[in-house]
């Protein structure tokens, strides 16, 4: 194993681009690249793989991107921007770090958002306390695999106390350069003390080239802290996009995920989450549309550790062409959690007899003083609201197409940023109504 | 208008209409009564094109068009409107996006242009006063969180707006105190026309204090078993469908 393609691209990577690495970076890569090799890629004998296959990402093999560059423009960054100018923005082409597309000039006070390179550069200590400590690479080969060629990605920083309003926009770009390259993108998000921000971070892409997205996101929530997060994968049409959350709670702290997936021809998001601190509280929730061949897969992983923390769930999926959808939801309460209040749903729309689903919620309780719910609807567009409609003049397909739009709409009212619950909303009607119109208000 | 010509349906392999012959002109206010399970909201459904239904035998014809082989949509777009029992809600649609849609569904079936948002509040503006709704309820999602009288409420909203030639109206006063009772009544006679028709589906000859009809129909065991004019609903009240249906009507030892 241990001549692997990837090995030997390390080999390349260490010697050039990560020579410059302090120590402790150097050993973090050094033995992500040994587990990794041990580890392999994940099988569908893995029960977290079971319904997922990756053997097109391993059969492409696609190395990483050694070189830097990249052809995007500020204004093809237009449609990814949800029309906010004013957000602080740190733009990454091709997993580099481009300034000039930036827009950091005018962070408020408190808030630090910067390039992981120049971080490791200058030494920030941040960095190194909590690199790879909540997303250690020990246990996942896809995380090992991030870690080993850790270089690139973005660091966000609120301080105690802090109230930051405008949302901070981490956005990856891929465009036609990135064709049949990988990368490995690495965002550090630490929320300090009683602070409250939004985050987004999107994936999207400007061109319909194939390449394979690695990213590792690290969420720290300190004691009283409130953090929106936002996902958005938008990836071209034949891209690969793995992407791990991991993030770290302490008491009374508030992480509010939303995962929204559209893009790539295989997706696996994971979203993690360790409650551990009394009274934190957990929501995620996502919607994934799929069409075609697409394949997206979600794991999320809520580990109830300390009492009195509760956690909300809700992800939609809607399936048309010959698509796959794989929701897979754990909740792991530990036996001193509890009074934990969990619930989970995952309701799923399938538009087509050919689109396919596998949900699988997972509830491992420990605990004896806890209220867990979960629930997986699969079905079709309701017969009844169909002919309420059709009374009411509304064409078959339009109906229809109101009535997608209305399934995935209810999760997306819950994006509490005005601007991209807007953007999103207009994105999922123009989907599946072809109406080019703002959404229906 | 209407014309209905010994109609038989049923739901799945069970007969409920066992031929119902009834005309309805334009002008007219036609009440169809029954007890429960007599069919009446069938006929209703059927009428407005439900999928659930099988016409197994018999005609209908709507300004002299088969009714039955349009689909519910074109019906619609003819002028049928079917005021639902229980109407549907709809998470995720607003009130005017979904009352726009249809309006616009309609003016372009009829050739017209649509109309864009701003032009349809002011279409709203005076519907809404006419079931005392407040513009809020626009923006809300489709009957959903809505009271069973701001639903029923909704459904004469959307009759207004959408101005059909036959409006059915399928126990709109099911539910209702006698505040909101009013408030549908007002909404619907101030709809009434000489060129347009009604049908009030009701168990209860309440409705017909406020919604005059000009002839009354009895349903039961899928059939019109007594025609009559207003009075006949009055009787109805007096004497029960049991009452009715025991000594005159044989009805009493239905399944």
């Amino acid at each position: 194993m241990s001549d692997s393609i990837y090995a030997s691209q390390y080999r390349e990577f260490a010697r050039g681009a990560g020579r410059t690495a302090p120590d402790w970076l150097a050993y973090l890569r050094q033995c992500s690249l040994e587990r990794f090799e041990a580890l392999g890629f994940p099988t569908r004998k893995n029960e977290d793989w079971h319904f997922t296959s990756v053997a097109p990402i391993i059969e492409a093999a696609y190395p990483r991107r050694s070189t830097p560059g990249g052809d995007v423009a500020a204004d093809d960054l237009a449609p990814f921007t949800f029309g906010a100018s004013d957000w602080p923005t740190i733009v990454f082409v091709n997993g580099v770090f481009a300034p000039a597309l930036s827009s950091l000039g005018a962070l408020p006070e408190g808030v630090r958002v910067y390039d992981l390179a120049s971080a490791v550069r200058d030494n920030d200590p941040l960095v190194e306390r909590h690199l790879s400590k909540v997303a250690p690479y020990e246990l996942h080969a896809f995380t090992a695999l991030n870690s080993m060629f850790v270089n690139d990605g973005a660091v966000v920083r609120i301080a105690t106390e802090f109230e930051v309003e405008r949302p901070i926009h981490i956005l990856f770009v891929s465009d036609a350069l990135a064709a049949k390259t990988q990368t490995n993108p690495r965002t550090l998000i630490v929320a300090e003390r009683h602070s409250k921000a939004t985050v987004i971070e999107s994936y999207v892409s400007t061109g319909e080239a194939s390449y394979f997205t690695n990213a590792v996101t690290e969420v720290v929530l300190e004691d009283g802290a409130n953090l929106s997060h936002l996902k958005i994968q938008r990836e071209s049409p034949r891209a690969f996009h793995v992407g791990t959350i991991e993030a770290e709670q302490k008491r009374d702290s508030h992480y509010q995920s939303f995962s929204f997936s559209t893009g790539a021809s295989l997706a696996r998001t994971n979203v993690y989450t360790t409650l551990d601190g009394d009274g934190a509280g957990a929501t995620l929730n996502g919607l994934y549309m799929l069409d075609g061949e697409q394949h997206c897969d979600h794991q999320t992983r809520i580990e109830h550790a300390q009492p009195n923390c509760f956690s909300r769930e809700l992800y939609k999926g809607v399936l048309d062409g010959a698509s796959h959808g794989v929701f897979n939801g754990k909740v792991y309460v530990h036996p001193i959690a509890q009074k934990t209040d969990g619930k989970q749903t995952n309701n799923v729309l399938l538009l087509s007899e050919r689109a396919q689903v596998d949900t699988k919620p997972q509830l491992e309780i420990f605990a004896d003083d806890v209220k867990c719910t979960h629930g997986a609807t699969v079905g079709r567009i309701d017969q009844t609201a169909l002919f309420y409609m059709k009374s009411r003049g509304i064409n078959n397909d339009l109906a229809r197409r109101l009535l997608t739009y209305a399934f995935a709409a209810e999760v997306l009212e819950t994006i509490e940023v005005e601007a991209v619950r807007q953007e999103l909303e207009r994105a999922t009607l123009q989907r599946f109504t072809g109406i080019e119109v703002s959404a229906p208000s | 208008m209407l014309e209905i010509k010994n109609l038989h349906a049923s739901a799945g392999e069970k007969p409920i209409l066992r031929g119902i012959s009834l005309t309805v002109n334009a002008g007219e206010v036609h009440a169809v009564m029954g007890p429960n399970g007599s069919g009446k909201s069938t006929l209703a459904q059927v009428l407005a094109g439900h999928p659930a239904y099988e016409v197994t035998a018999g005609e209908v014809l709507y300004e002299g068009e088969n009714l039955l082989e349009l689909d519910p949509e074109v019906r619609a777009q003819k002028g049928v409107f079917l005021a639902f029992q229980y109407p549907v809600e709809i998470p995720g649609v607003s009130n005017a996006y979904f009352l726009r849609s249809a309006y616009n569904e309609l003016r372009k079936a009829r050739g017209e242009d649509e109309v864009d948002p701003l032009d349809f509040l002011d279409v709203m503006e005076q519907k809404l006063q006419l079931v005392h709704m407040s513009d809020d309820m626009l923006q809300r999602s489709v009957n959903t969180g809505f009271s069973g009288g701001e639903k029923k409420r909704n459904e004469i909203l959307q009759m207004a707006v959408l101005d059909p030639k036959l409006a059915i109206l399928d126990e709109t006063d099911s539910g209702l105190d006698i505040d909101a009772l009013r408030v549908v009544a007002e909404g619907v006679n101030a709809m009434r026309r000489a060129d347009n028709a009604t049908i009030v589906v009701t168990h209860y000859q309440r409705l017909l204090n406020h919604i005059v009809p000009d002839f009354v129909h009895v349903l039961a065991g899928g059939k019109i078993v007594r025609s009559g004019g207003k009075e006949l609903a009055l009787e109805l009240e007096a004497k029960g469908y049991e009452g009715i249906g025991n000594r005159e009507l044989g009805i009493g030892n239905r399944e």
